[in-house]
């Protein structure tokens, strides 16, 4: 019996895996649904098992099962893996995604599964600890803040009961790594979080899901289930959210697991100090968390050997929007805006030129071509009046209006504010006015003024990062394209 | 099993809104006290279970009742205030029914890079109902979601739970005709 493997990932579902996969299955063939490799351009990929490895076809549409089995389909790509998008990334985090069948243990261990897990429970807490520390790993969230300090405060807070909290409410636009991993390689995610809970002391952990992810949730529901006697005694569960963009942010994400509206806390206290249900708390977002098993196992040198100033470790950039090898790529900071946006990325999928990109969700800001030879490294971005966040990259072609991009910053932070302080709740709606007037006006110089003197209020007046940030793409739009809010275009551009 | 009488701490007179002649396919159940009970049993040993009890509620009526607040609350000794805000401060929740089929369209930047903007208003056209609303026939429910995580091959829709990709005219022409059998 021919063994192939088929994404089931909810990428490749949207572009018709499933029905191909039933064509598979009909034909005889074993069909193994894994996660996604990450380059949804070959997507629905089909991967036949042969004497000389696994050789890849896509996208193959139902329909096509027959040639694909016959060897013959014209999107033969050979080997996936060594496909020039793949060959030049560096697999830390999503070495098995894509690879493994997310939810067979068996095929997790194999390629290197719990090696993390049993090398911490070998040592002390404290041990864990210096090793996160000093693999320079940084919260891959978006704030950046030290992993292994975090993890410090939370092992140092007076014993008794303490949480391991894993963010993935993954919400931001141009975003898809947490849900890529926890479909396609889920027991990562697990791993992570029990290394977590028993170097803090935490016995028990919530993973806190968006329901706009169903497979992520089924998935991580199942592999919480297969792996509950291998992590025990930490005990974990899952929640799931309710559409609300703000539990992102980890203390709204807190107040919605116990059950109330998801609104912002106000800091101090830490999470770390006083979290969830008033517990020492550790929050991650899924990628810190999924970093840790690599470097329990490999090392922290290991992990720490790659990177960029003070961002060590890889990153696993999200490529989206109009960009023609859309997807995940897993690489060590450093690496430029430019090389993952034209080379790896291969520019525009309509053809046209580039004309901005959008880093780190709809609290990112707007960059030109410009500043394309920006290193992927968080002082790099924060100095140029960015963020990487979590390292979404959306790319939009010159048929875009930059105030329109503006406008709509300002209507999503008004959609989902949670309405605890004034200058989000508020300003933002203020600001889709002010915007409105903008475009309308013929010569807006006064409310443009008006738009940055708000800015500047959301910016240093807000309770989180959703009111607090969104002055960033409305501030990188008008600051880099103001030919589209009725001024003369930015020097930098003009020179081109 | 403890019973709870309806009509003894909810009051009709708050009713929950509705839209002016959408035809409601679903009732709610005899017996919601009992629904409500069994459903909350079950997440009974969760700490903060309020969520995962409205996630069953909806899952189980289609929607969240106002009738069922004051039960909800009883059960989880809560105040009505404290669920009533929760109810209303997720979207997900519904405080009234959905339409048969439910069509989320994502607005966010990575799908209107690729001309999400153009699509949301051919949605509407072609399912003949404004976003966030339930079309008169009660046939769909046109709602925006904001990222469905596929940001690379928008635009993107969520066609009762079916993701659906690369989003065009043919294929919401597909999506309106699966709508109308």
């Amino acid at each position: 019996m021919t063994r192939v493997y088929v994404s089931g990932d909810m990428a490749a579902v949207a572009l018709g895996a499933d029905a191909v996969a039933e064509e598979l299955v009909r034909a005889g063939c074993e069909v193994v649904r894994t996660g996604s490799r990450g380059l949804f351009r070959i997507e629905p990929l089909v991967e036949v098992e042969t004497g000389d490895g696994r050789i890849g076809y896509g996208p193959v549409l139902p329909g096509e099962t027959e040639v694909v089995l016959a060897g013959t389909h014209p999107h033969h790509l050979g080997e996936v893996a060594a496909l020039p998008f793949f060959a030049s990334q560096q697999r830390f985090t999503f070495a098995r995604c894509g690879v493994v069948d997310p939810l067979n243990l068996a095929d997790y261990e194999t390629h290197g599964g719990w090696q993390g897990l049993a090398n911490a429970r070998s040592r002390t807490p404290q041990q864990i600890v210096d090793a996160v520390k000093a693999s320079g790993l940084r919260g891959r969230g978006g704030a950046g803040f030290p992993t292994g300090v975090k993890w410090q405060t939370v092992l140092d807070a007076p014993a008794g009961e303490k949480f391991v909290v894993c963010n993935a409410d993954e919400g931001d636009s141009g975003t898809f790594a947490d849900r890529m991993l926890m479909e396609g390689d889920p027991f990562c995610v697990i791993e992570g979080m029990a290394i977590a809970g028993h170097a803090v002391g935490a016995r028990s952990g919530y993973i806190y899901v968006r329901s706009e992810y169903p497979f992520a949730i089924r998935t991580m529901r199942e592999a919480i289930a297969r792996s509950a006697h291998l992590v025990a005694p930490f005990v974990l569960e899952l929640r799931v959210g309710a559409g609300a963009y703000v539990c992102g942010e980890e203390t709204a994400l807190l107040d919605s697991i116990e059950g109330k509206r998801g609104q912002v806390r106000a800091k101090p206290p830490l999470p770390a100090h006083a979290g969830l249900f008033g517990r020492p708390t550790v929050i991650n977002n899924v990628l810190s968390l999924a970093a840790v098993p690599y470097i329990l196992a490999k090392g922290a040198e290991a992990y720490a050997a790659v990177g960029y100033g003070r961002s060590r470790g890889t990153m696993p950039v999200q490529l989206a929007g109009n960009i023609r090898n859309g997807g995940l790529y897993e690489v060590g900071f450093g690496i430029t805006l430019g090389e993952l946006v034209d080379d790896i990325g291969g520019g525009t999928d309509s053809g046209r030129p580039v004309r901005a990109v959008q880093v780190g969700g709809p609290l990112g800001a707007y960059f030109p071509p410009a500043l394309f030879d920006l290193p992927f490294d968080y002082e790099a971005f924060a100095q140029a009046g960015g963020l990487i966040g979590h390292a979404g990259i959306t790319v939009f072609d010159d048929s875009v209006d930059m105030s329109r991009m503006a406008r709509f910053a300002m209507e999503f932070c008004a959609v989902e504010s949670c309405g605890k302080c004034t200058p989000c709740r508020i300003g933002s709606t203020r600001g889709v006015e002010t915007i409105d007037r903008i475009r309308a006006a013929a010569d807006p110089g006064g409310d443009i003024a008006l738009l940055r003197d708000l800015c500047d209020t959301m910016k240093h007046g807000s309770l989180c990062a959703l009111g607090g940030f969104t002055p960033f793409p409305v501030l990188s739009a008008l600051d880099h394209f103001p030919e589209d809010f009725g001024g003369a275009a930015a020097p930098a551009q003009a020179a081109e | 099993m403890r019973q709870i009488d309806l009509t003894e701490r909810a009051p009709l007179t708050n009713s929950t809104p509705r839209e002016e002649g959408v035809k409601i396919s679903g009732t709610l159940p005899e017996n919601l006290a009992e629904v409500i009970e069994s459903l909350a049993h079950r997440f009974a040993a969760h700490r903060g279970g309020l969520l995962p009890l409205l996630h069953a509620v909806q899952h189980e009526l289609g929607y969240i009742d106002d009738r069922a607040v004051p039960l909800i609350a009883r059960v989880l000794n809560l105040s009505r205030a404290d669920v009533h805000g929760v109810v209303t401060f997720y979207p997900d929740f519904r405080r009234v029914p959905p339409g048969r089929h439910v069509v989320k369209i994502c607005r966010a930047e990575a799908c209107q890079a690729r001309g999400g903007a153009a699509i949301e208003a051919q949605a509407a056209e072609r399912l003949a109902t404004p976003f966030g609303t339930t079309r008169a026939d009660g046939a769909v429910t046109l709602e925006p979601v904001y990222c469905l995580g596929l940001c690379a091959i928008g635009p993107n829709a969520l066609v009762d739970e079916r993701p659906v990709a690369r989003l065009d005219a043919v294929k919401l022409d597909a999506i309106a005709r699966e709508i109308a059998a």
